[in-house]
């Protein structure tokens, strides 16, 4: 009850906060100063560092400017087409497996059932873990002759498949662990989502005598709605820059089947194309706001709209 | 507030640690008299263990040197750490690293000390020399034997299906489809590590120069191509050939170097395309594989022609940043190291992969067979030929995961010696290479 009379006591306050911003601020403009030395220094000169050595090749010990080739060569890398694709089919689906799973799980965890409490820290719990560790303890799980997972399969008498040797299951299988290991962060935000939704509607629905499919349906799924976009924008930024997950199972093997853009970067730093990386970086940069920016600016209007 | 306060004291704490570290630095050497080296290798046992050797047996000859031996990463993982600290000036006093294109790769004009003028420097192999010199300085000394590409091959199980060691490409693949039929996995491919991948591309160089004997400076010059040299394409078609008949092992994909090692050595593949540098390690874990695997090289096509291909030994360097008198000491290190003494101290702690390029240098008798087997080649004037990366400072950093594909029926042999043909663009293109 107090969270929701905070919320409410907040949106009223919103629109008033622009006009108290206009008035002079007491305080001197100088207290701006310690924060954008280190904005500058650790985000602002990197940044356009990075710009300027993307037009150059660069060996650490020399550089050379040589204009946009590093772009030409970048999207000329046949890895990288891979790559881009493989980025797009990475973060949607675990973006939308994260979004349906996370809802589903955080409908079940608000209900009254038994253990809730424990459940709800089991659901949580590989969230905590090292992604590396998952990634080595998966890739165990996945081996193909010597895995749990095809030797469970096995004694149903089911045929399991190279889950990371084989090309076509390579990226699912990496994208099915990721969303393991974050639908827990998923339900939470969903379960907070949930929560926050005054219990009253709840009560009247019931009163007018809708069934639980019509509750969720007019209820939780428009009202939660905030917490889907931040579902949403969080795993879609996290699968377009997902790298260390993906490193540690295949390598983006086998060959350049698992590739993400992130890896393909890597790889080119790993050589010590440092120029070729960096542009790289400012394609990744790009990719990742061209597609968050607007999709967050839809996302919060539709919001607002309610 | 409370936890404020003890937050601000770890700090203060972490800062004070800092600092303590950064002086210490400085006077690491304050030992009476006492100079102390450090030394970087790589991780992996081969490399450890005679490092280890080499600082124990310098350090009784000269008791006021002390080594100590850092190690660091393998792989492109490695090739960043020398990188990033040569260009910092934060580099050990000497460190291990690759001859041939990787060590053309760190400047080293501008970064480490040349040592041509040292008296050992008439000791050292000329094939060797020419891998660690740039700009007609000489910078490094060998660190272990030569290492081949090659087959290595398990004995009974050869005799067991009645084949011979064959000289063809013609040969090996019917010696295979025997091999099969008696019931043993002919080939041995192991994905997991991709870098296992590329032996059938790399191991069959000199079966490239035999054909082709101006390939490495044409592919240098931007002239000649893996895709359009029928020679050099041959390396990635038998690759794809050994799948595509079913010869491989079935579990390629998800093994890595250590299962294949096992395979061979217990008789159920019979034989597994590598380096003779884990020769070594095999026998530690497998005696009878000492005696009961041989090597041969890759095949081609003309059994009078065929021949090994071999990788000198990683040097020894020492770079700009050890001055003064860890200079000298450093200097007596490398002296050494190329000393027959030093070549003792290595092959006494690991059995070296093949001869050491040192004047005087000798196998010890009790080495593998495998290693025993790379001797007729070396000595055999024509039966051996340097690998393409030290020969061409063009190699593309995406051929194992090329190798993987082509080995994996991925993508087709043609497909893929022209992507590599792509790959290497970068590199040729990075080292501002004319004609690129």
């Amino acid at each position: 009850m107090t969270a929701t009379s905070v919320r409410a006591s907040v949106k009223r306050a919103a629109p008033a906060a622009p006009a108290a911003g206009r008035r002079r601020s007491p305080y001197s403009s100088w207290f701006y100063l310690p924060a954008a030395i280190v904005y500058g220094v650790l985000f602002a000169i990197p940044t356009f560092a990075s710009f300027f050595f993307s037009l150059t090749r660069w060996s650490i010990f020399d550089w050379k400017f040589i204009g946009v080739d590093n772009f030409v060569t970048f999207f000329q890398e046949p890895a990288l087409v891979k790559g881009l694709t493989n980025t797009l089919i990475y973060a949607v689906v675990t973006s939308g497996l994260k979004v349906v799973l996370g809802m589903l799980l955080g409908i079940l965890l608000t209900s009254q059932i038994v253990a809730r409490g424990y459940l709800r820290s089991v659901v949580f719990f590989p969230v905590l873990v090292s992604t590396i560790g998952v990634g080595l303890t998966f890739t165990v799980l996945m081996n193909p002759e010597k895995g749990l997972i095809n030797d469970a399969l096995g004694t149903l008498g089911i045929a399991g498949p190279g889950w990371l040797t084989d090309p076509k299951f390579a990226l699912l299988s990496v994208a099915l662990v990721d969303v393991w290991k974050g639908v827990g962060l998923a339900t939470l935000i969903y379960i907070a989502g949930i929560v926050s939704i005054p219990a009253e509607y709840l009560e009247a629905a019931r009163v007018d005598g809708a069934s639980a499919w019509e509750v969720f349906r007019r209820i939780i799924l428009p009202l939660a709605r905030p917490a889907t976009v931040t579902v949403i924008l969080l795993s879609l930024i996290g699968g377009l820059r997902s790298f260390d997950l993906i490193w540690a199972m295949t390598r983006g093997g086998p060959g350049f089947t698992s590739d993400v853009i992130a890896s393909v970067i890597y790889k080119q730093y790993q050589a010590g194309f440092y120029g070729l990386s960096t542009a790289g970086n400012v394609v990744l940069f790009v990719v990742v706001t061209a597609i968050v920016l607007p999709l967050s600016r839809f996302l919060n209007r539709k919001e607002v709209e309610l | 507030m409370k936890s404020c306060k003890v937050l601000a004291a770890a700090g203060i704490a972490a800062l004070a640690l800092a600092g303590c570290s950064a002086g210490s630095l400085g006077s690491s050497d304050d030992s009476g008299g006492k100079v102390s080296l450090s030394f970087l290798v790589d991780n992996t046992d081969g490399s450890t263990k005679p490092a280890e050797a080499l600082a124990k047996d310098f350090t009784a000859k000269n008791p006021d040197i002390e080594v100590k031996v850092e190690t660091r990463p393998g792989g492109s993982e490695g090739d960043n750490i020398i990188k990033t600290r040569l260009s910092t000036g934060d580099m050990t006093d000497v460190f291990l690293y690759n001859s041939g294109s990787l060590f053309q790769a760190i400047a080293p004009q501008q970064n480490l000390v040349p040592v041509s003028d040292q008296a050992y420097a008439g000791d050292l192999d000329q094939n060797f020399k020419t891998t660690v010199t740039a700009g007609g300085q000489v910078y490094g000394v060998p660190f272990g034997g030569v290492t081949a590409g090659a087959v290595l091959y398990n004995k009974k199980a050869f005799a067991k299906a009645g084949v011979q060691v064959p000289k063809t490409w013609a040969d090996f693949m019917a010696g295979n489809a025997k091999l099969k039929a008696a019931g043993v996995t002919p080939v041995i491919q192991t994905y997991q590590d991709t870098w296992t991948s590329q032996l059938f591309v790399l191991g069959d160089f000199h079966n490239v120069v035999a054909a082709d004997p101006a390939f490495a400076q044409d592919y240098t010059a931007n002239k000649a191509k893996f895709a359009t040299t029928p020679a050099a394409l041959a390396g990635f078609q038998h690759l794809q050939e050994v799948h595509d008949a079913g010869y491989l092992n079935k579990d390629f994909a998800s093994t890595k170097l250590d299962d294949g090692l096992k395979m061979l050595a217990e008789g159920t593949g019979a034989q597994y395309p590598m380096l003779s540098a884990v020769a070594g390690g095999m026998v530690a874990n497998y005696p009878d594989a000492a005696t009961n695997i041989g090597l041969f090289a890759l095949p081609g096509t003309d059994a009078a022609k065929n021949g090994l291909t071999v990788w000198e030994p990683a040097g020894v360097y020492i770079p700009k940043s050890t001055t003064g008198e860890k200079l000298d000491a450093a200097k007596k290190f490398l002296a050494f190291i190329a000393s027959t003494d030093g070549c003792a101290a290595q092959a006494k702690a690991y059995p070296p992969s093949g001869p050491i390029p040192v004047k005087g240098c000798a196998l010890p008798a009790d080495v593998p067979q495998a290693t025993k087997d790379i001797e007729p080649y070396i000595s055999t004037p024509g039966a051996s030929s340097l690998a393409l990366e030290f020969v061409s400072p063009v190699k593309g950093p995406a051929l194992e995961q090329i190798t993987v594909e082509v080995g994996s029926g991925i993508r087709k042999a043609a497909a893929g010696a022209a992507l590599y043909d792509e790959d290497v663009k970068k590199q040729a293109q990075q080292l501002g290479l004319a004609g690129w």
